[in-house]
């Protein structure tokens, strides 16, 4: 079976939260849950006025990469509403090849859906 | 289309089936307010909005939304929205009401006006409106066609301190508006034939990903920078686009026209502007040399704390990065000294020689459809009705300056001293006065009791309509109004797809009022009628559209000229050049010479800071700044979303660890902010990103969760109100512009047990108001 994941330039990720939102909003998640979470590094001054200050979401056990809307025929709401546009969904394959600049992460969950069979998720 | 987007999902009509569920394609613009209007699909269901979706086929987005339209479906179905007109019950204060029919209301509105009109004439009524809503021309038609009284207020901001005093600059150095192009202008934005990104995005004072004001979407400038554009920024704090610049300044609040005009003075005397540029085209560069040769390196390093080097290397990388494309904010609008400031600012953009040019900084004459709206109903009403208008003639430039709004800092004093006439009667507009935008919070809520009577129309129950209203009105959201949005480019669609109660659009409201009023000048049957005659006479529209047109269409754009200076495209005589006196790009402003005003870019201290208050700063021994954005809402509003409150529970300041040590204060204690004027506490974030010696502390909160009544407290609309610290009417000669970026203050921890013990608010959406009648509510 394919294997399909989220691909993240994390270079221009600003750190929005709309990936959060979307995710809350699609899945209907309570306070406290989420299906992504934006994680930050930084700032930090690593030489003189040069500053690193980078945001990474990173999709939680939670993720099923939206299997609803994509059986649909849509894209995963993080990665359709992405303020930055610097999601892309498709299989790992495919998304290891656009890897071609730094600063990237591909990121392969597991899809909810055993997690919550496995009685891991409430 | 966006890429990867499914077409037969994402259709080309402006509205479609998906089973039992309607998609409709519109501009969510607004309430809630925001700055810009994305184009959005919502998804309804049996009357009820079901789901929302950033719309792939829009140019403007291209499909992506902030959290705050994602949250819409929350926002339309909440629990505490006001969807009928209701009127006081009791006393102002005890946030008690009945629930009365729009007749009612109405008529009660007409029969307060001539009351007023009678015995002190029509002046003695204001009315007001909130920034970034669908609510900023209706007002002040009213005002004007209907109530017949010049005064409408920019909901009691000190100054018009947004935005007005960087036009005010452009139009006094370009005699027009000037935008960033970061390939917004055409439909196929990177893909045009003419565009080129700009080398480099100059944001000066700005963080426009979070604040997208201005009309301009923040995100815009990320997508220049995927296609390669670097940045250079000015900024106070350490924001993500500070951190990703080639070169980052981060000056003293209030010293940005010093940094400017320093960085002038190396590009002039090392040569590095652009000479063929200036000298066809700029007038003044000699006087711009002779002012900006007192600001020297070291000099501006001892005004502005930038290092001397620092502003060095600024110049020259301006004079050699190529083009580039300035993108401005608030803070310069901020502070006493705001048109001068702006000045110098737009001073160094114009050195580069980046005018009207592909990814440069360019003129856009066309989309300011609000004040073509309201010219088109207030035209007949001729110049007398701007006649007596508070604050005319007392500061040099508003009297010749355009802008519908009266001085808010004079209304202010009418309602307190009744001179030169009283205020009896207010109209407001989704304004929350003294919690978001007015300055000196208590001091305006306490001069509000002194109006007779006061209209509130609005979403939901905030301290303004709970302290000051008597009728309150209900206002619809974005996807229950007819409406037309473009603020530059495009021309934009609002779709009317649901009905919430009896709440209306602030156009219908308008319209109902103005009928009554003054039937001679509002003489359409509907908004839609009114829209369709509105948009055959847009002035500054280059082509017609038609309403239908439009609702097919959901955006249009006009087609866009570079280089319009030179083909007679800017002045309004259309010989080549720029539309000023000279013709020429005016450094040295002619304008301002002949009104008297310093018609150079200039810098001036503060009234309070170290330099110019120093006794004062040694007992509130901080700089304090207020009104940066966060993601999670547009000003004052967004407070009762349980979704927003989770990712932003409370109100936050931020300091620089080495200035929160000594004090003891910690990341998440309770803090005082506090200074001569006034004292409000939040949430002290301790971090790096803030300027040492300086501390940033968020506008517009009140907690809906908490009582509204006056007694208890008013929704907690003082306790964390930062314009508790903040001064009206400490304005310039301009009349434009005021201190809120430039306070003093100290800060303590709060060890009295008042602050919340809470991790999150409780008891959001149970709390609104008392319904005397509550078996009339739904």
């Amino acid at each position: 079976m394919t294997q399909y994941g989220l691909l993240i330039d994390y270079e221009f990720c600003t750190g929005c939260h709309t990936c959060e939102m979307a995710c809350k909003v699609e899945h209907g998640f309570a306070e406290g849950e989420w299906g992504i979470k934006l994680m930050q590094n930084g700032p930090t001054e690593v030489a003189p006025d040069v500053w690193e200050f980078n945001y990474i979401p990173v999709p939680t056990k939670r993720c099923d990469l939206c299997a609803d809307r994509v059986a649909e025929g849509r894209l995963p709401t993080c990665v359709h509403h992405c303020q930055a546009l610097v999601m892309e969904y498709g299989p790992v394959e495919e998304l290891a090849r656009q890897i071609a600049k730094p600063y990237m992460v591909l990121f392969v969950p597991d899809g909810a859906k055993r997690a919550v069979a496995e009685g891991s998720l409430a | 289309m966006r890429k990867g987007m499914n077409p037969d999902l994402y259709r080309e009509e402006w509205q479609w089936q998906e089973g039992d569920v309607t998609v409709t394609r519109s501009c969510q613009w607004s309430g809630p307010g925001c700055h810009q209007g994305c184009n959005v699909l919502f998804y309804t269901k049996d009357d009820k909005l079901v789901k929302i979706e950033g719309d792939p086929r829009s140019p403007v987005n291209d499909g992506r939304l902030c959290m705050r339209c994602l949250a819409m479906v929350e926002a339309v179905n909440h629990p505490d929205r006001i969807l009928y007109p209701l009127r006081r019950v009791g006393a102002r204060g005890e946030n008690k009401w009945e629930r009365i029919s729009l007749d009612e209301a109405y008529s009660t509105i007409v029969e307060k006006a001539q009351e007023v009109t009678e015995t002190y004439g029509p002046k003695s009524i204001a009315t007001g409106l909130g920034t970034g809503r669908n609510a900023t021309w209706q007002t002040s038609s009213l005002a004007f066609a209907g109530f017949k009284t010049p005064n409408d207020t920019a909901g009691m901001l000190s100054g018009d301190a947004c935005y007005t005093p960087r036009l005010q600059a452009m139009n006094a150095i370009f005699g027009s508006d000037f935008i960033a192009d970061c390939g917004q202008l055409t439909p196929d934005r990177f893909d045009d034939d003419e565009f080129r990104r700009p080398d480099v995005v100059i944001n000066w004072a700005c963080n426009p990903i979070v604040s997208n004001a201005d009309g301009f979407f923040g995100h815009w400038i990320v997508d220049c920078m995927r296609h390669g554009s670097r940045l250079f920024v000015v900024d106070t704090r350490l924001t993500w686009m500070a951190a990703h610049a080639d070169i980052w300044l981060q000056p003293r609040p209030g010293t940005d026209a010093a940094v400017a005009l320093g960085i002038c003075n190396v590009m002039i005397q090392e040569g590095l502007y652009d000479q063929d540029f200036c000298e066809k085209w700029v007038y003044g560069l000699d006087a711009l040399a002779e002012r900006a040769a007192r600001y020297t390196p070291e000099v501006v390093e001892k005004i502005s704390w930038v290092p001397a080097e620092k502003i060095i290397a600024a110049a020259r990388y301006l004079g050699s990065c190529g083009t580039t494309a300035l993108q401005w904010g608030l803070p310069l609008d901020q502070t006493k000294w705001a048109v001068g400031a702006s000045q110098a600012v737009a001073a160094v953009q114009v050195l580069t020689g980046n005018i009207d040019v592909p990814g440069g900084f360019v003129n856009v004459k066309y989309g300011h459809v609000q004040s073509d709206i309201r010219e088109n109903i207030c035209k007949g009403m001729g110049k007398q009705i701007r006649e007596g208008r508070l604050g005319d003639g007392k500061y040099a430039l508003r009297t010749v300056g355009f802008g519908p709004h009266s001085m808010s800092d004079d209304i202010l004093l009418a309602m307190e001293t009744g001179e030169p006439y009283p205020i009896k009667m207010l109209f407001l507009c989704s304004t929350n006065t003294f919690i978001n935008m007015g300055a000196e919070s208590k001091r305006i809520y306490e001069a509000m009791q002194n109006v007779d009577f006061c209209v509130v129309c609005d979403l939901f129950m905030t301290p303004t309509a709970a302290g000051c209203a008597d009728i309150i009105l209900p206002i619809a959201m974005g996807c229950e109004r007819w409406g037309i949005r473009a603020w530059f480019t495009p021309l934009r669609m609002i779709n009317k797809i649901l009905q919430a109660g009896e709440a209306r659009g602030d156009e219908e409201i308008m319209l109902d009022l103005g009928r009554r009023l003054n039937p001679d000048m509002f003489f359409w049957d509907s908004v839609p009628e009114m829209n369709e005659f509105v948009m055959n006479n847009l002035s500054t529209w280059p082509d017609p559209v038609s309403w239908k047109e439009l609702q097919e269409k959901s955006v249009i754009y006009p087609r866009f000229k570079y280089r319009k200076y030179e083909t007679g495209d800017m002045r309004f005589d259309r010989q080549p050049g720029f539309n000023t006196t000279t013709g020429r790009i005016e450094l040295f402003c002619t304008m301002y010479d002949m009104a008297g005003i310093d018609p150079l870019p200039f810098f001036r201290e503060p009234t309070s800071s170290p330099i110019s208050s120093p006794e004062e700063f040694k007992d509130y021994p901080l700089i304090l700044t207020t009104g940066r954005r966060s993601w999670e809402f547009f000003h004052s509003e967004h407070r009762q979303l349980k979704s927003m409150r989770e990712f932003h529970p409370w109100p936050l300041m931020e300091i620089h660890p080495d200035d929160a040590a000594p004090l003891g204060i910690e990341d998440g204690d309770w803090v005082y902010l506090e200074n001569m004027h006034g004292r409000c506490k939040q949430v002290a974030m301790v971090t790096s990103t803030q300027l040492r010696g300086t501390v940033m502390a968020e506008h517009g909160w009140w907690f809906p969760e908490r009582s509204g009544k006056a007694d208890d407290g008013l929704f907690g609309g003082f306790d964390s109100n930062i314009n508790c610290l903040t001064v009206m009417n400490d304005m310039a000669q301009a009349g434009y512009g005021a201190p809120y970026k430039t306070q003093i203050c100290k800060v303590y921890k709060v060890e009295d047990g008042t602050e919340p013990q809470t991790m999150l608010p409780e008891n959001l959406g149970t709390n609104g108001f008392e319904l005397v009648n509550a078996e009339n509510w739904r």
